[in-house]
């Protein structure tokens, strides 16, 4: 048997936890016995695979062919990396492990990639905005006397943020009691109807937001006579929070324990109130995690937006009359202007937007982080 | 007299009928309920009928040449979605080929290889991925993934173009030609969808039952080899849907998309060449300056956008959901 055969199995049955045998556990104690782990062979052979992929790759590439660009080269290093990690591999051991290592050497270099974009983005636009940001005057004043060749301590976000918190507190008012309602509904009362809108519901995640947009368009505004506001374009982010409140909210309903329920009846409570203070309360944590997750996913939403809000450049606090900026909008008009100004300030804008976007996540997520534990598994 | 207790205790033996009296108020709240839930069905049905009624006079003037027509000029009274349709299509495809393999190999390396106590964290930031609003891939994608892709652009256009003819680009060898095209934008798409396959397949791949796993390490597999014959096969009803719903949620992306291309009119299958074009970017970048007919032409295109993507969606659910992985999830 190979020796990764045995390391990775061993690894396994550790890492996650499993219960040493104890039959004979209480006469002798027990040494830990390892099996594998790093080796300096691994190791070294990992380090060399590294090394003269790039060595190779910047003799191709900078020399012998008519090659430039960061991103290319690391692609073709990337992919030399693994061929001759194989390669290397296969000198040494045989061919199941060389292949299990050159596996896990690919799995764990998607994980960090994703995990740099991730980085890359938040740093980027970060930086970037930091120029228009680091002045408190974006924060405290509106764009109605800027102009697109103001110097950045003039002008700022102020109506946007006021915009994004209205639009998203009324998206909230509205999105909550339907999406937590339909949610009650699939757990509690279920049935064949239920699979459906389960279904409809898992559908409707991924509603593209530009119908959002234009349904709310062609319903308020062009049928009923509604004013582009605020108040459309919270109508359209229900469209598009709803059914992500919904499935998560269903999910923590779910975890709630039957013997609550059970408990309940038996003292003699109808459904509704076995619901209303058996369910929910224990459920009151998820739930809450539920709405904050949908809000970190309606705060960012553009063309939904775009489309029922129209713009303004002054502070407008009234969401149910005139226009109104929020902060996607506001990204939206400035980044396209040609002056770098107003590029600026599209991209503090996106900052803050971004900074929005983690506290509520991270909110959801502290918050949340024992149930999604029991529901993930 | 001993007979008469027998009887009498037979009597009694039976079953009792059990029946919990409904009272109003339950059955208020239970109407509250369905209403909720089957207003997901209203909306639905809403959102098609009324891009149906606006879209209706767009529709009645072209007639069947909506769909074969290719330029988009309302004011003129010629437009159709035969390029702006296929044109999104092939966008969301490129994202497709990009973010599979490394939204799979991520999600392996999430539900297999990841350390137990950095796993959480990972997931978190998977999900974290897919709440970075669009906006910003876009600018992201503008103005700091544009310019790094030129180079591999220029070098799959002059080493490739010749065999494959869908990488050439021939409108000469200038910067410009490279950018806003078919694949930049895809690669920012595919970036915003590899979250969406991510959670969803290292959902369905680490609800592969725990013997399974084990009789694989039993039998001498090592890792990868269990993996491939246990997880990938236990998962792969999952994995096919999540792949479709990526598909769906690529269709539908706008505001990355309208940033970062120049809209172009024509069939734009050579990807790597200035000019790439979606429904949903036309829609958000055409409706301002919009008449009647032009708004009309704009919600017919959104209809076909708005059936296309809901029928890839619900087939991927229905997928995710009849796979063996998705039944213990249903209900």
């Amino acid at each position: 048997m190979s020796q990764a055969t045995t390391k990775t199995a061993a690894d396994d049955a550790l890492a996650e936890g499993e219960p040493e045998p104890t039959t004979e556990a209480a006469e002798r104690p027990e040494v830990r016995l390892r099996l594998g782990g790093t080796t300096a062979p691994g190791v070294f052979s990992f380090l060399g695979a590294a090394a003269g992929a790039f060595a190779l790759c910047w003799l191709l590439y900078e020399r012998l062919l008519p090659l430039s660009g960061a991103l290319g080269f690391w692609l073709s290093w990337f992919v030399v990396f693994n061929g001759l990690y194989l390669l290397i591999g296969r000198t040494q051991w045989d061919s199941r492990t060389a292949r299990e290592n050159a596996v896990r050497a690919l799995a764990v270099s998607a994980g960090v990639v994703v995990v740099a974009l991730i980085a890359d983005q938040v740093g980027f636009v970060s930086v970037r905005g930091w120029a228009a940001a680091r002045h408190l005057t974006f924060f405290t004043q509106d764009m109605e006397h800027t102009g697109p060749l103001s110097p950045l301590t003039s002008g700022g976000a102020l109506a946007a943020i006021v915009g994004t918190l209205e639009q998203l507190g009324l998206a909230t008012l509205f999105s909550v009691p339907l999406g937590i309602g339909a949610a009650v509904y699939l757990a509690e009362i279920g049935g064949r109807t239920a699979k459906a809108v389960r279904t409809l519901i898992e559908a409707m995640t991924a509603l593209p937001s530009i119908v959002a947009g234009l349904f709310i368009l062609g319903v308020a505004i062009l049928t009923l006579g509604l004013q582009k506001s605020g108040f459309a374009a919270s109508l359209a982010l229900t469209v598009m929070m709803m059914p992500i409140v919904t499935r998560a909210a269903e999910v923590v309903i779910r975890l709630v324990p039957g013997t609550l329920r059970e408990a309940s009846y038996a003292l003699g409570s109808s459904h509704w109130r076995t619901v209303w203070n058996v369910v929910l309360p224990t459920a009151r944590r998820g739930l809450v995690t539920a709405v904050v997750l949908g809000m970190a996913r309606g705060v960012g939403e553009t063309s939904p937006v775009l489309l029922t809000s129209g713009f303004t450049s002054h502070l407008n606090l009234n969401p149910f009359h005139d226009h109104q900026v929020s902060l996607p909008v506001y990204i939206w008009n400035y980044v396209r202007m040609p002056t770098p100004n107003m590029v600026a300030r599209g991209f503090a804008a996106a900052m803050t937007l971004m900074i929005i976007v983690l506290v509520l996540f991270v909110t959801a997520r502290t918050l949340g982080g024992r149930a999604d534990k029991e529901g993930s598994r | 007299m001993a007979e008469a207790v027998l009887a009498a205790d037979a009597e009694e033996d039976r079953p009792r009928r059990i029946d919990a009296p409904v009272t109003l108020p339950d059955k208020f709240f239970r109407a509250g309920l369905r209403v909720a839930g089957l207003s997901v069905f209203a909306l639905m049905g809403l959102i098609a009928l009324f891009l149906l009624l606006r879209g209706f006079q767009a529709l009645r003037f072209t007639g069947w040449s909506f769909f074969t027509q290719s330029a988009w000029k309302p004011q003129g009274g010629v437009f159709g979605i035969a390029a702006v349709l296929p044109n999104g299509i092939l966008i969301a495809l490129v994202a497709l080929i990009i973010a599979v393999p490394v939204a799979l190999t991520t999600a392996v390396f999430i539900s297999e290889y990841a350390p137990l106590r950095i796993r959480a964290t990972l997931v978190s930031l998977i999900d974290l991925m897919a709440a970075i609003p669009s906006i910003v891939y876009g600018l992201w994608g503008f103005y700091f993934l544009q310019p790094l892709m030129v180079g591999p652009s220029r070098w799959l256009s002059n080493h490739l173009g010749g065999v494959l003819p869908f990488l050439k680009v021939r409108t000469g060898d200038i910067g410009t030609s490279y950018t806003s095209s078919t694949f930049i934008v895809g690669t920012v798409v595919s970036l915003m969808i590899i979250p969406i396959i991510t959670s969803l397949s290292r959902e369905v791949m680490s609800q592969t039952p725990r013997g399974e796993r084990e009789g694989a390490y039993a039998l001498g597999s090592t890792r990868w080899g269990m993996v491939r014959s246990v997880v990938l096969p236990y998962a792969r009803g999952g994995i096919v849907g999540a792949v479709m719903l990526g598909f769906g949620r690529a269709m539908g992306e706008t505001i990355a998309i309208a940033m970062i291309i120049s809209p172009s009119f024509s069939l734009a299958w050579h990807v790597l060449e200035n000019g790439a074009n979606s429904i949903s970017a036309l829609i958000i970048l055409r409706f301002g300056e919009s008449d009647s007919l032009g708004l009309s032409a704009l919600m017919a295109a959104g209809l076909v956008l708005f059936l296309l993507t809901f029928a890839v969606n619900l087939a991927a659910s229905v997928i995710i959901n009849r796979s063996r992985s998705g039944a213990s999830t249903a209900d």
